[in-house]
């Protein structure tokens, strides 16, 4: 009090004073105000944004994608850490440091980088580089540049490059997949976003993990059917048989028999999924299951089957083919020659159109439809690849003789090389179609009796001499070993309707070993140069090499008695051998 | 009741304080896991690129002179079977 009173006594001494320092409060408490007014009311929003991004927040913790593997174990895509280098340019202008040492580290030319940060002036990020290797990236760092920072992701990688890029697919820069097995198994391979709270300095950077708001789940591993050994020589025999008939493309499909596993898919034109910077987008099409096309020859066994299944053909029926046309329904059948007269083996070891007609008009057109229905065709396979199409088997109310017959040899039917290679399979089992599987399987499938055992078993014997020095498919024998199989040529519809004369596809579709069959086969090879263009002379070959190669990569034993030595042991005399 | 206050606020003193060391030993074996991740996706790539099947092949054919053997060459092994 006494203090107050003192005051008050030198107030009144010194008046002036007491003013002046009365509008010094005044004037500091309005300026005072009038901040806190600008900061609270004015920029409020934009303070409380940097605010919280500068000291707490949380933070996206990306999920690590999982691992594509092929049926061994082998990776076919992986997820590796990769750090992005971005910039501040606002900060990295003003600190006027050497940028001389970051360019050469980041491995961009002086005037690349005085270009992006001129272009974001004023901004507060942009991408130096995305995705260098972590080690590059510790470097930059180490640099202790102001305004430079790293930011974790993560990039795929396809080890096997180009041999199995249709079947993976691949994914954009933010880990979604867009094709191929990345899009299909997308949500499985992804994984779940998590979230931490940190704690930042005033630079953004990361000063510590605070704690974890939300736990990430990362992407699960899948394991495909597909073997990359057998991948790898599928891609090198189909390669070199397109390029040596400068053909417009291919696709080779095998099949483990047993299972319905896809244990090979290739397509050519092909790409590398590492590197799509040139990239065609009709390259990325998986043709094994996208592109359709009238599989002429090759179902002739099927037709067969219907016919033995009847009861009134047997593998000796004679058929007259002469003299090498046929009229039905005012369309008229060729063969590639006058074949005369021949029994039903015959005309599928020769091929023949017109006795595959003849046979066909033995039967109702509803019976030969239910049939390839039953095999499969016009229905899907069942296997999980984006984009398959189930092709066309028209039923008509109505059928005209020409369609009726043409049907019988592959014409009026369209197919993916997939749906070929399962009806195959359909051999290979002795009558039982399994859903085709891209993912490894833990047990064999139930699958579907939809033909007789027997009649298979007569088929193949006459699909086994087609493979062989009196058929069409010669150069499709494999040493040591049993093959059965079929030939096909056929011409492309052109765009504009009807056949085209200058184009063809070449088709061969097969199994072995015949006694106890591991794999089936199908190969097409697309518009070949027209020296050569008939299934036995293009897709055969094609097909021994690929069959050659997995036989021997997957140690199945030789069943061509006369051709491999056979020594038989007991368990014993096997025991001390080992 | 003060005596209980001050031990409950003691014991939320203790907790926060474990809390935070036992998000630090977290974190640091988040970050350890992290390296060796990075590591092991190094070496799984290194083994991929080595071990393809074309490379393989190429070595053995031109280095080491190997051939696939011929129908000839192969002798079958079979066990009698129940013996």
């Amino acid at each position: 009090m006494k203090h107050i009173k003192g005051f008050n006594g030198l107030n009144v001494q010194y008046h002036g004073r007491h003013w002046f320092v009365l509008g010094l409060l005044f004037t500091g408490m309005a300026l005072l105000l009038g901040r806190a007014l600008q900061l609270q009311v004015l920029d409020n929003d934009r303070l409380q944004a940097e605010g919280r991004a500068r000291q707490l927040g949380t933070l996206a913790v990306k999920p690590v994608r999982g691992r594509i593997l092929d049926r061994r174990g082998e990776v076919l895509a992986i997820s590796t850490p990769v750090d992005s280098i971005w910039a501040d340019p606002r900060i990295l202008a003003s600190s006027n440091a050497d940028l001389a040492p970051l360019t050469e580290t980041l491995g961009l030319s002086p005037g690349q980088i005085q270009k992006l940060l001129q272009r974001h002036a004023g901004k507060k990020f942009v991408y130096l580089r995305r995705h260098l290797p972590p080690a590059t990236a510790r470097i930059v760092l180490g640099l202790k540049l102001p305004g430079i920072y790293t930011q974790r992701e993560y990039q795929r990688y396809y080890p096997a490059g180009p041999n199995a890029g249709h079947v993976l697919g691949f994914t954009d820069i933010d880990d979604h997949g867009l094709e191929g097995i990345e899009h299909a198994f997308d949500r499985h391979l992804s994984g779940v976003d998590g979230k931490k709270r940190v704690l930042r300095d005033a630079r953004r950077r990361v000063i510590e993990d605070v704690d974890s708001v939300k736990p990430v789940y990362h992407g699960q591993d899948l394991v495909l059917s597909i073997d990359l050994r057998l991948q790898t020589a599928a891609r090198r025999h189909l390669a070199e048989a397109v390029r040596k008939h400068r053909a417009a493309g291919g696709s080779a499909l095998l099949l483990d028999s047993r299972t319905a596993e896809v244990l090979a898919m290739v397509n050519l034109p092909d790409y590398n999924p590492n590197d799509r910077s040139e990239l065609k987008y009709s390259h990325f099409r998986n043709r094994a299951v996208t592109d359709v096309f009238e599989p002429g020859s090759t179902v002739k066994p099927f037709t067969m089957s219907l016919a033995l299944a009847s009861g009134s053909f047997t593998p000796d029926s004679l058929i007259e083919t002469s003299p090498g046309y046929y009229r039905v329904g005012g369309w008229t059948i060729h063969d590639i020659r006058d074949f005369g007269r021949l029994t039903l083996s015959g005309v599928l070891i020769k091929s023949s159109n017109i006795g595959t007609a003849k046979i066909a008009m033995e039967m109702t057109p509803e019976e030969l439809y239910r049939m390839f229905r039953d095999v499969g065709f016009g229905r899907n396979t069942g296997v999980e690849l984006p984009g398959e199409r189930a092709g066309s088997l028209p039923n008509r109310k109505r059928w005209r003789a020409s369609e009726h017959a043409s049907l019988a040899y592959g014409y009026g039917v369209a197919v993916t090389p997939l749906q070929l290679a399962r009806a195959y399979g359909i051999l290979a089992t002795d009558g039982v179609l399994f859903p085709v599987s891209i993912r490894k399987r833990q047990r064999p499938p139930a699958g579907d009796q939809v033909l007789p055992a027997d009649v298979v078993m007569e088929i193949n014997a006459m699909l086994e001499k087609v493979v062989s020095p009196e058929g069409t498919a010669q150069s499709a024998m494999v040493p040591a070993y049993r093959v059965a199989g079929k030939t096909g040529t056929v011409r492309k519809l052109s765009a504009q309707g009807g056949y085209r004369d200058d184009s063809y596809q070449a088709l061969f579709a097969g199994f072995a070993p015949v006694s106890e069959p591991r794999f089936v086969l199908v190969v097409v090879i697309d518009e070949p140069g027209l020296e050569q263009y008939y299934g036995g002379e293009v897709a055969a070959p094609v097909f021994a090499k690929i069959m050659a190669d997995s036989l021997r990569l997957l140690g199945v034993p030789p069943d061509a008695g006369d051709r491999a030595k056979q020594i038989v042991l007991s368990r014993q005399e096997a025991d001390l051998g080992a | 009741m003060a005596l209980v206050v001050f031990i409950s606020a003691m014991a939320v003193v203790f907790v926060r304080s474990a809390n935070r060391q036992s998000f630090l030993a977290l974190q640091a074996a988040t970050l350890e896991r992290d390296r060796l991740s990075e590591e092991w996706g190094r070496l799984q790539l290194e083994h991929a690129t080595w071990s393809l099947h074309d490379l393989v092949e190429h070595e053995a054919r031109q280095k080491l002179q190997m051939i696939a053997p011929g129908p000839g060459d192969i002798v079958v092994l079979r066990l009698v079977p129940g013996s």
